[in-house]
């Protein structure tokens, strides 16, 4: 039998774990503040991400999704972004989303089971969380028929997990991308784990990447701790779907140093060791190894930034907890432009009884 | 003005759409150079263009799902789902993100959506072919759900489900496609939406009903006249919101009321129809009400669709039912 197509997934990686380069860096990487910046949003999402934790211990909180070990990606794919891109993520990549503009008091409003928290101020367009798995990435191939239907030079980015690869979904999406060149990105974040299910159980794929493939989408696996990696292949697959080549899948492979959410234990399924050995490639400590290396960064610089982010987060978490209280009319008022006559009965009852404390 | 049928009603509606506004785009399973499966959109993509007028791979959850993103960008998708059988891969899009959008974004993102399928039974179509899902839309907060019943409601009801603002469920009766031509004017003008109409006014018994069963329902009437009973029917037209004020309105006359619908009986939407009766009309009431609907079996493969649709017979007798003392 004769091969009539052959397939290949690269793997790009800049960084290793200690932050020395270990491939061809590209020229953003040279540029100190652009690297700090990149950096200071990275540690800001960290301790975001810990206060957030905390804030759900301590009953002030909903169930929150972290994003601790993801860093990286996360925030490799905003700086890769241009602003008039659209976002559609997932519900846990918030360096991406800070980036973008949405602000720390918005995401905390969302995870208090406050809708007005998706009432993004920053990026007006980008969709907001998605929580049925899978279903945003048909959204981004839409958004990105939009761009081609009006001639627009910008392009969609659609997240997915590692477990999110097996809906149907997902690859209906690429598959519509493909046949459609659309200018969209879909980046599989392959934390390791989907809940309790590890990546090996999920598929029988040796990357994530090559899903892609079957749908004539190219693929590209890049190490996910690395973030001047990352936002290198975002760029080179953004610029491609810009110039009108059609979209990518770009897996970047990293690791949830977390729950999967506050309401998980996942010390019910992950091997022990497993944790403590992913702390040691985490992208934080790779990050600022970069940055000191190059004689950009020092511990005075560190302790600056971490008071800065501190009251960053205070001011977010008051911002948050002063918010106006929310109205039973917010669940009727904002269906539809028009809302039908109907409604207005049960606005009515809805008010008369407000939140029932007998519950 | 050109006699037509509803699917070629339809078809005007869509071409008007088109001409007048650049930002509706229809999107769908050979909607294309073939025109769909029942030639509503025929000749569209010739005259407007491949990006105005897609073929999708085939996949429903994807047409919906794509449909929200290019709506949220301001585009007005009308998508064809090809038969109502095929809606539920569609309705993880529909009911988890379409109906919810604007909600979920407090009006940052909206979603101007038309899905427009074929409804109802009595084609001698293929298995999955011939269902009446119209309760799976009507559950969901967010959606409207439109069922027109002649070519010039199915013109005018569905331009203004492309103009309003919220995704619209455009339920097309196939039974009626091609049953009657009737004289539309392609004017432009849109029908209200929300409202029910009254097709044929009457004193003893008021039947509502939509799609298809509008005109079994309108035969029926002609056949009661004889025996002096006098029919007011109503098409209900909106089957999400409903409009109660018409039905009830009408009851508070007539004192009676029959309600057919092709779709299963148990928790149809007679049932809720009923039941904002019993709540808010009981003592208007002269008899109990009467539901004349599908069965609760399984929409049967053709050979046996005529038994399961309900026909003039049945909606005769459940009116002289409510007739009786």
């Amino acid at each position: 039998m004769k091969t009539i197509a052959q397939f290949a997934i690269g793997y790009e990686q800049m960084l290793d774990a200690t932050g020395r380069a270990c491939g061809e860096l590209p020229s953003f990487a040279n540029d100190a503040e652009t690297m700090q910046r990149m950096y200071s949003t990275m540690l800001l999402c960290r301790l975001f991400d810990t206060k957030a934790i905390n804030l759900q211990r301590t009953g002030r909180l909903g169930t929150y999704a972290p994003c601790t070990g993801q860093e990286a990606t996360h925030v490799g794919v905003g700086a890769a972004m241009r602003a008039e891109d659209v976002l559609c993520p997932v519900y846990r990549e918030y360096g991406t989303q800070i980036w973008r503009g949405v602000t720390l008091t918005e995401i905390l409003t969302y995870w208090a089971g406050d809708e007005r928290g998706t009432h993004f101020s920053g990026p007006r367009e980008d969709f907001p969380w998605c929580v049925p798995i899978g279903s945003q990435t048909p959204h981004a191939a839409g958004v990105a028929m939009a761009f081609k239907v009006r001639q627009q030079p910008r392009c969609a980015v659609a997240y997915i997990g590692d477990g999110g690869t097996s809906q149907g979904a997902f690859h209906e999406a690429v598959n519509l991308a493909g046949a459609q060149r659309l200018p969209v990105v879909f980046v599989i974040v392959n934390n390791g784990w989907a809940i309790s299910v590890p990546a090996a159980e999920q598929t029988a794929a040796q990357t994530y990447a090559q899903k892609g493939l079957g749908n004539g989408v190219p693929g590209v696996q890049v190490d996910g701790n690395d973030v001047i990696a990352v936002r290198k292949v975002m760029e080179d697959a953004l610029a491609r779907a810009r110039a009108g080549e059609g979209p990518t899948v770009v897996e970047a492979v990293t690791y949830r140093l977390s729950d999967h959410t506050t309401a998980d234990d996942a010390t019910r399924y992950r091997p022990a060791g497993e944790l403590e050995a992913a702390w040691q490639i985490e992208p934080l400590l790779r990050t600022k190894g970069y940055l000191e290396q190059r004689g950009w960064w020092d511990e005075a610089r560190e302790a600056q930034l971490r008071a800065q982010c501190a009251v960053q987060i205070d001011t977010a978490v008051q911002g948050y907890q002063n918010r106006p209280a929310a109205s039973t009319d917010d669940m009727f008022d904002h269906l539809f432009a028009r809302p039908p006559a109907a409604l207005q009965e049960q606005k009515r009852i809805a008010r008369q009884y407000g939140a029932d404390a007998s519950h | 003005m050109p006699r037509v049928t509803l699917v070629e009603g339809i078809n005007l509606a869509l071409a008007r759409a088109l001409a007048d506004d650049p930002d509706v785009v229809l999107i769908g399973e050979d909607i294309g150079v073939n025109g769909g499966v029942f030639r509503a959109t025929d000749g569209l993509q010739k005259r407007f263009g491949k990006l105005r007028v897609q073929d999708t791979p085939l996949a429903e959850g994807l047409i919906a799902g794509m449909s929200v993103g290019m709506a949220a960008q301001g585009l007005k998708v009308v998508a064809e789902i090809q038969f109502m059988g095929f809606l539920y891969p569609a309705l993880d899009q529909i009911a988890n993100h379409m109906a919810r959008l604007r909600n979920r974004t407090r009006g940052r993102l909206t979603c101007p959506v038309v899905i427009r399928m074929p409804h109802g039974g009595g084609i001698h179509a293929p298995e999955h072919h011939s269902e009446s899902l119209e309760v799976l839309l009507c559950h969901h907060a967010g959606l409207r759900v439109v069922c027109p019943s002649s070519p010039a409601r199915a013109y005018g009801l569905l331009l203004a489900a492309i103009r309003d603002p919220d995704p619209v469920m455009f339920l097309e009766p196939t039974r009626l496609y091609r049953l009657a031509k009737q004289d539309v004017l392609d004017d432009g003008q849109a029908l209200p939406l929300d409202q029910a109409t009254i097709l044929r006014e009457g004193d003893d018994v008021t039947i509502v009903t939509w799609g298809a069963m509008v005109h079994d329902s309108m035969r029926a009437a002609d056949l009661l006249m004889q025996e002096k009973i006098s029919c007011e029917v109503i098409d209900l037209s909106s089957l999400s919101p409903v409009d109660h004020d018409t039905i009830l309105e009408s009851v508070s006359h007539t004192g009676r009321l029959v309600i057919v619908h092709e779709a299963a009986r148990h928790a149809g939407l007679g049932a809720e129809i009923a039941a904002t009766v019993a709540e808010k009309a009981l003592y208007d009431l002269l008899a109990p009400v009467v539901r004349v609907t599908g069965y609760d079996t399984v929409m049967p493969y053709f050979a046996q669709e005529r038994a399961y649709i309900p026909g003039v017979a049945r909606i005769a007798d459940a009116v002289r039912q409510t007739l009786q003392g």
